[in-house]
Parts: C-alpha cells; sequence; structure tokens
C-alpha cells in the first residue's frame, strides 16, 4: 500500500529550480498495474525513485504500508529496496563483470541466503523470463531484450510485492517490447503489483490504471483497458 | 551479506583489472622487501657478530696497553692477579709479525707469545698434538703450535707435528695444530703461538702489549674487571695508560647500536610502506569513482551501506596483504642470495614476518577505510544517476 500526500521534490538546475514533482497525491493498493505516463520532464522518474525509495522527497507525506518514509531507518530502506521492491530501469542497469546467474543472484547475496536456496530462486526466475539457457553470459553477449528479461528476473528474485519499472521498453525494439510487456503482465497477473512509467500510449493501456503527470502534477487517473484484475 | 561473498566480489573487482592491482600492490612489495630485507639482515648481522665474540668466551677481559712507559710487569706479576677469587686465569701476550721459513717458502705471519691459560681463555682447540705448556714457557722451549693456514701454506699438509719452522732465524718445533676457527674475530688460522718466555727473549722485548684476562664466570666479570683495575693501579702506578675491554660490553653496546639501526632503518623502510599505502588509497578512490554507478545498481538491488564498505575495504585489505605476502616471499629469495653471498645464515624471524604481514594489512584499513566510506555513503540516486 503506497500513499503519496501533496509529494514536493525541487532540482536546483543552475540559477533556475525545477519542481520535478509539485504536489502528486495519490494511493495505490497492493497488487494494482499501474502506468505513470506523461513526457519527459513530467516527474515520472522523480515520482518512481521517491515510491522505490532511492529519494527522498523535500516535502509531503509518503506513507509505505502505513508507516511514514521518514520513520523507516536507512538499513530498514535498504531491506525495502531488497525485498519489497523490485527494480528494472530503461538502462537494464546490469553489472557487466557478472554473468547472467550471478546478476540474478546478487540481491539474494545481500539477503544473506545460503547458496542452494540462491541457486534454486536463480534458476526459478531465470526460467520465468526464458533464459536459463543463457545464464552464464555476460550482459555485453545478450540482446537488449534478452538483458532487459535478466533485469526482470533480477527484480523477480526476490519475490518483491512491487515491480517498479522505468521505461522498461524504452531502449527495445518493439518485438522485445512486447516480450518484456507479456512478461510483466503475466507477473501481474501472479498478483504482484507493478508500477510502470512509461511515455508510449500503448503500453499504458496494458495497465489497468492510468496516472497521467504533466509538470510534476498528476493531471489524471483514469482506470481503463488493461485486464480486469 | 556473508563475509566469504564479500571476499568473492573483491577477488572479481581486483582481477577485473589486473595490470591497475599489480601495480597498485608494487608499492606495497618493495616496502615490505625493504622492511623485511633490511630488518632480516641487520638481525643477521648482528647474531653474527654477537655469537662471534661470544665464542670468544663471555667471560673475557681484555687489557691493552696504550702508554708509551714501559709496565715492567712480568708473568709473576700475573700470577699474583690470578690470586683473585673471581678471576680464572691471565695470560700475557707479546704480538709481533714475524717472517717464517720452511725451507725454501717464506712469508709474513702473526706470532703471539703466549703461556698455557691462553688456550682456556680464549677457547682455542687443538686438532693434531698439544698445545704450549707451562714447561714451554718455564724453559723458554723453542716450540709453536700452528694455525691451520700456517700449516697449509708452509708444509703443504696439516700433518706438520714434529716438523721445523724459522722464525727470525731460530728454529721452532711444531708441537700442536689449531682446529679451523669459524668465527672472525678470534681467528688463529694464520697464527703461530710460541711460548711466552721464548717470544720476549726472540723479540728482545719484555713487556706485554696486551693481557687476556677470564673470569671464573659469567657474574663474575665485573668482580674480575676491578680486581683487574686495582692491581694495574697498584702495579703501574702513575702510569696508568691502559683500557679494559669488557666483552659483555661490547655486545651491549653492539645490541645498542644494532637496535637503534633496526628502528632507523626500518623506519625508512615504513615510510616506503606509507607510500604504497598512499597508492592504495588513490586507486580505491578512483575506483570508487569509476563504480558509482555500480554502487548505485548494488544500493537500488539492496546493498546495505555496510555491504558497500565491506566490499571496498575488502578489496582494499586484499591488495595490502597479497602484496605483503608478494614481497615476504621477495625477501626470502633476496635473504637466501644476500645470506650466500656474505656466507652469513640469515633467517626471516616470525616476528618479522608477523611485522610485515600485520603492517600491510593496517596499511590497507587505514587506506582503504576513507574511499570505502565514501562509496558506502553515496545516495542511491545520485550514484545510480552517475554518468
Amino acid at each position: 500500500m503506497i500513499e503519496l500526500l501533496n509529494i514536493r521534490k525541487t532540482y536546483q538546475m543552475g540559477e533556475a529550480e525545477v519542481h520535478a514533482l509539485d504536489g502528486v497525491s495519490a494511493t495505490i493498493k497492493d497488487g494494482e498495474f499501474v502506468a505513470v505516463i506523461g513526457p519527459s520532464g513530467s516527474g515520472k522518474s522523480t515520482l518512481m525513485n521517491i515510491i522505490g525509495c532511492l529519494d527522498l522527497a523535500d516535502d509531503g507525506e509518503y506513507r509505505l504500508n502505513g508507516q511514514l518514509i521518514d520513520d523507516y531507518t536507512e538499513r530498514q530502506l535498504g531491506e525495502i529496496r531488497n525485498r519489497e521492491i523490485g527494480f528494472i530501469f530503461q538502462q537494464f542497469n546490469l553489472l557487466p563483470k557478472l554473468t547472467a546467474y550471478e546478476n540474478v543472484e546478487l540481491p539474494l547475496i545481500y539477503q544473506g541466503l545460503p547458496m542452494g536456496e540462491r541457486k534454486k530462486r536463480v534458476i526459478e526466475s531465470l526460467e520465468k523470463v526464458g533464459l536459463a539457457n543463457r545464464m552464464n553470459h555476460r550482459p555485453s553477449e545478450l540482446s537488449g531484450g534478452q538483458q532487459q528479461r535478466v533485469a526482470i528476473a533480477r527484480a523477480l528474485s526476490t519475490k518483491p510485492t512491487l515491480i517498479l519499472a522505468d521505461e522498461p521498453t524504452g531502449n527495445l525494439d518493439s518485438h522485445s517490447g512486447h516480450e518484456i510487456m507479456d512478461i510483466l503482465t503475466g507477473l501481474h497477473r501472479e498478483g504482484r503489483g507493478i508500477l510502470l512509467i512509461t511515455h508510449d500510449n500503448n503500453v499504458a493501456n496494458m495497465a489497468r490504471r492510468q496516472l497521467k503527470m504533466y509538470d510534476g502534477r498528476i493531471e489524471q487517473d483514469s482506470l481503463s483497458g488493461g485486464e480486469t484484475a | 551479506m556473508k563475509f566469504s561473498q564479500a571476499f568473492k566480489m573483491a577477488f572479481v573487482a581486483l582481477k577485473g583489472n589486473k595490470m591497475r592491482s599489480f601495480l597498485t600492490m608494487l608499492g606495497i612489495i618493495i616496502g615490505v622487501v625493504a622492511v623485511t630485507l633490511l630488518i632480516s639482515v641487520v638481525q643477521g648481522a648482528t647474531g653474527e657478530i654477537t655469537g662471534q665474540i661470544e665464542s670468544l668466551g663471555s667471560n673475557l677481559l681484555q687489557v691493552s696497553f696504550t702508554g708509551t712507559q714501559p709496565t715492567h710487569l712480568t708473568i709473576s706479576d700475573l700470577g699474583e692477579l690470578e690470586k683473585d677469587g673471581s678471576i680464572y686465569g691471565v695470560t700475557g701476550v707479546v704480538t709481533r709479525t714475524s717472517t717464517i721459513r720452511v725451507g725454501d717458502t717464506d712469508d709474513d705471519y702473526k706470532v703471539e707469545g703466549i703461556t698455557r691459560k691462553y688456550q682456556d681463555i680464549t677457547g682455542q682447540v687443538i686438532k693434531q698434538g698439544r698445545f704450549i705448556s707451562d714447561i714451554d714457557v718455564e724453559s723458554h722451549a723453542y716450540n709453536a703450535v700452528v694455525g691451520i693456514d700456517v700449516a697449509n701454506d708452509m708444509f703443504g699438509t696439516e700433518n706438520c707435528i714434529g716438523n721445523t719452522l724459522e722464525i727470525n732465524g731460530f728454529n721452532f718445533t711444531v708441537v700442536g695444530l689449531l682446529q679451523k676457527s669459524d668465527t672472525m674475530l678470534a681467528n688463529k688460522d694464520s697464527t703461530v703461538l710460541i711460548p711466552l718466555s721464548t717470544a720476549q727473549r726472540l723479540f728482545k722485548d719484555k713487556e706485554f702489549d696486551a693481557l687476556y684476562i677470564s673470569a671464573s664466570t659469567p657474574d663474575m666479570v665485573d668482580a674480575a674487571q676491578n680486581a683487574t683495575d686495582d692491581f694495574l693501579i697498584r702495579e703501574l702506578g702513575d702510569n696508568d695508560d691502559y683500557t679494559i675491554i669488557n666483552q659483555n660490553a661490547i655486545i651491549d653496546v653492539m645490541n645498542d647500536v644494532m637496535s637503534v639501526m633496526t628502528i632507523l632503518l626500518s623506519g625508512i623502510a615504513a615510510i616506503s610502506l606509507l607510500v604504497g599505502g598512499i597508492g592504495i588509497m588513490n586507486i580505491m578512490l578512483v575506483s570508487v569513482t569509476e563504480r558509482t554507478r555500480e554502487i548505485g545498481i548494488r544500493k537500488a538491488i539492496g546493498a546495505q551501506r555496510s555491504d558497500i564498505l565491506t566490499q571496498f575495504l575488502i578489496e582494499a585489505v586484499v591488495l595490502s596483504l597479497a602484496g605483503g605476502i608478494v614481497g615476504l616471499g621477495l625477501s626470502y629469495i633476496g635473504l637466501i642470495i644476500i645470506g650466500t653471498a656474505m656466507g652469513i645464515t640469515m633467517s626471516m624471524s616470525l616476528g618479522t614476518v608477523a611485522l610485515a604481514l600485520g603492517f600491510s594489512a593496517f596499511v590497507g584499513v587505514v587506506f582503504g577505510i576513507y574511499p570505502a566510506n565514501k562509496a558506502a555513503r553515496l545516495k542511491p540516486i545520485d550514484a545510480l544517476r552517475y554518468e
């Protein structure tokens, strides 16, 4: 359960102040599939970073699972990023020197899971994205779509309740993009919450709910399309 | 995160940059080699010299006369001194360099006039025949005991007992051969020993060049020195130009000098370790900057501050410790080479090994903590956005 109330975030760009978020309020329930859509510079990514506990708001209240985010310790926030949230980035953000297997294993290492359990979960996750046969390849040996699927497997391996996807198809051709979206909708069907950021209406329409952002505000909060959950 | 995992990550990171890792280690390697080699060589040399002095007998006192006035000391005067309870034996020595001739061969050797007690006092060992006896001294006998080099060079054989050699034109019978000496200080390999009385007559000099005095026990050395002092002041009166050299005092002074040397040299060597440490810090800082994005990704997927800190700290410590181990290996080889070249057994003490390893690990921690902490404190969003 994510509750945002009047969230503000301002960046200093040289002389000018940029209001990346200018009073955003929204509530996202567990298991929802929400698309945040808007032009670049509308504050989508900033919103995702704040929801994902990567960044802190300047003003406003953010409650995660009923508790104010300011009341969490740094260690607890690390654990939330580790266990509750799975990130999928536009740039994939895999570690280039590690194999697909090792990349997926990384969050489980930080959880302190024993090796046997890690192996089980890594293989399970890679099978889910159809890359079990590529687990000893490095990111540079994989196509963009495959890299993004490894990133999804990494996000999945910790069995998070919420998946945050920042333009996951932005760097991919339409075919790979479809594959990624198929995987994401599949995950939603399994009951995971998904917050998807995109500027592509077709992608956004695959979600049940759309938040349209403009100039740091949510202009429209609508339920349309997608699958009825 | 488990420690073993952190180690694995550190190794992967260091392996990814082999040349850089090696060059960073090089600073530590050179520092450790410098520290261990210098300390081991100084310790080896100290041990060697101390051993040689001690092999002379730690009970030994040596009196040398520095004045120009005759002392008029006689063998029977020395007998007086010998009666003191703290003294085991006294021998006067007359030393000259003389031409020794055997057949057609001649060469210059040191000739020492001595008494029977000389053998015990200076710890000489007879290989063949016998030493100079009291009767030799009383009867001004023309008997000689030769060092092993004298025997080999002059006679061409060690079996020279009963042969004749000529000193300053007088014929002496060889009655004994000394064991080869393994020390440099009390080395009599190239010396001919003859009875003191004969030497005084031969060199036409009644004066002693030196006295060797042995205390009855090592504890009595100071008492023996006092007794000798009293005796010499009594005998010589105002003409007291003499020096008493106490072996223990020499060893003490030398140990002092050597320990100051050790501190000084290891201080200098420690500076090179320090420079190596700064190299590690430098590279770790570069590495943190280069890997900012990696740190962001790791934090985004749940790495704690302590996980990042541990990872980078271990990288620094592994670098410096590996440098330390390689450095120790090189020093070990270096010591064998130096030891062989100098003919001294060099060994690396366990303390030196522990010091080198401990210090390099310490350098890794000290110079690794700042970069590691810098990495750990990066905000995840800033690190992720870093290009």
